[in-house]
């Protein structure tokens, strides 16, 4: 394990940067503790509009990598963010921040009230904390839209790649492995083309 | 329906939570379905209504959705010690459940993450990285909004199920146009489902 100092800088482009151990941890908790029915709306919400360790881009690429592997994607992706500024104790922190204080909170409401998820109030509580669950997810993805303006493989290829994908998945119902495999694959292969041309940075599509 | 809380038992659940880790793509509760099959039906260590409401409960619960598979632990080593009424002993197997579970599912799947990211970090100049990034940043945009379709469309008696529509595209709008905090619409769903009026 390199020490932190050799790690190679984080992009320039964001303007924050987390300062320590302990401020990813107690970002990542309260990002944690605010994720009702999903976190990943709140982590865009809070990393990228509010705190700006990440750019829209930044975070849109590091999604995706979380989004591939396998394992709860936001927890993927907060071990992403923590190991690149801080290494593995970056990555810990960030993992530790995300899980500790919500598994507390999940392990006394179970040994609480057991049964009480079961009630029809917290049914009904449920009901209407899943359709607001549901907008937040929505309208993470369509903020994101936006970050495909710096596409090298332009906006009309992307909205084209997107369209299928939201067919193949809401709609046909394919299974995520075949979609990620079959459009994904097919978008990497072309991306590779598309980004041989070009210089490191991402640049303005077509 | 109890698990005989014997070193064998236990290593068979670590192995078997360990090995849907390295399965889940698109997050852990994509293999809830084979832990229901190995938990409930194969292994007669949890009860259907208990598998139910853990998943139910830890999305009652802030946090990552993930978090359920910690309660699937807790009430597999609370039904080995014999249940919430026998004692000290019976709650001790449920933190180690915890333990077991959560361990093995988060373990290795963060190991392979962790040391793929560094990889794809120290090399992101590379043209196959750059490419990947490139390439899925339309697919997993595509994939969140179908999440929040799918979400919806679970819902399906338009007669009856229109409010809750209406309320998931009036936070979709709220979230996209506004920067009201999130808590607040959460809230607001709450307080709408359990008066009944969605």
């Amino acid at each position: 394990m390199p020490a932190p100092s050799s790690l190679p800088a984080p992009d320039p482009s964001a303007p924050h940067r987390p300062r320590s151990r302990t401020d990813l941890f107690l970002s990542f908790t309260w990002l944690a503790l605010q994720g009702f029915g999903g976190v990943l709306a709140v982590v865009q919400r809070e990393l990228v509009d509010k705190k700006r360790w990440m750019t829209r881009e930044q975070f849109v690429e590091d999604w995706a990598v979380a989004q591939i592997l396998p394992g709860p994607n936001v927890v993927n992706l907060s071990m992403m963010i923590g190991g690149r500024y801080f290494g593995l104790p970056g990555a810990l922190a960030a993992l530790a921040g995300m899980l500790a204080a919500p598994l507390v909170i999940v392990l006394l409401l179970a040994a609480l009230y057991g049964g009480v998820a079961d009630s029809p109030l917290a049914q009904g509580a449920l009901r209407g904390m899943g359709a607001v669950a549901a907008g937040l997810i929505t309208a993470t993805g369509i903020k994101l839209i936006a970050a495909l303006d710096r596409n090298a493989m332009g906006m009309g290829v992307c909205i084209g790649l997107a369209a299928l994908t939201f067919v193949a998945i809401a709609l046909l119902r394919w299974p995520l492995l075949w979609v990620l495999a079959g459009i994904g694959g097919g978008a990497c292969l072309w991306a590779y083309r598309v980004v041989g041309a070009t210089p490191s940075t991402v640049e303005h599509g077509a | 329906m109890s698990m005989a809380a014997t070193p064998g038992n236990w290593l068979d659940l670590f192995s078997h939570f360990a090995s849907l880790s390295l399965l889940a793509v698109g997050g852990a509760i994509t293999t809830a379905p084979d832990m229901h099959r190995y938990l409930v039906h194969e292994n007669g260590w949890l009860t259907d209504g208990q598998f139910t409401s853990s998943i139910a409960l830890s999305q009652a619960a802030p946090g990552p959705n993930v978090l359920f598979v910690a309660l699937l632990g807790w009430n597999v080593g609370l039904n080995a010690g014999g249940g919430p009424g026998a004692g000290w002993l019976a709650w001790a197997l449920a933190l180690f459940g915890v333990a077991v579970t959560m361990v093995a599912i988060m373990l290795p799947s963060s190991v392979l993450t962790y040391t793929a990211t560094r990889w794809a970090h120290r090399n992101r100049e590379l043209r196959v990285v750059r490419a990947f990034k490139t390439g899925m940043a339309p697919i997993v945009i595509a994939l969140l909004i179908a999440t929040g379709w799918l979400l919806t469309g679970s819902h399906d008696h338009p007669a009856r199920d229109w409010p809750l529509w209406l309320l998931t595209a009036v936070a979709t709008l709220l979230v996209w146009r506004t920067r009201l905090h999130l808590l607040w619409l959460i809230g607001a769903g709450a307080l709408l489902g359990a008066l009944g009026w969605v």
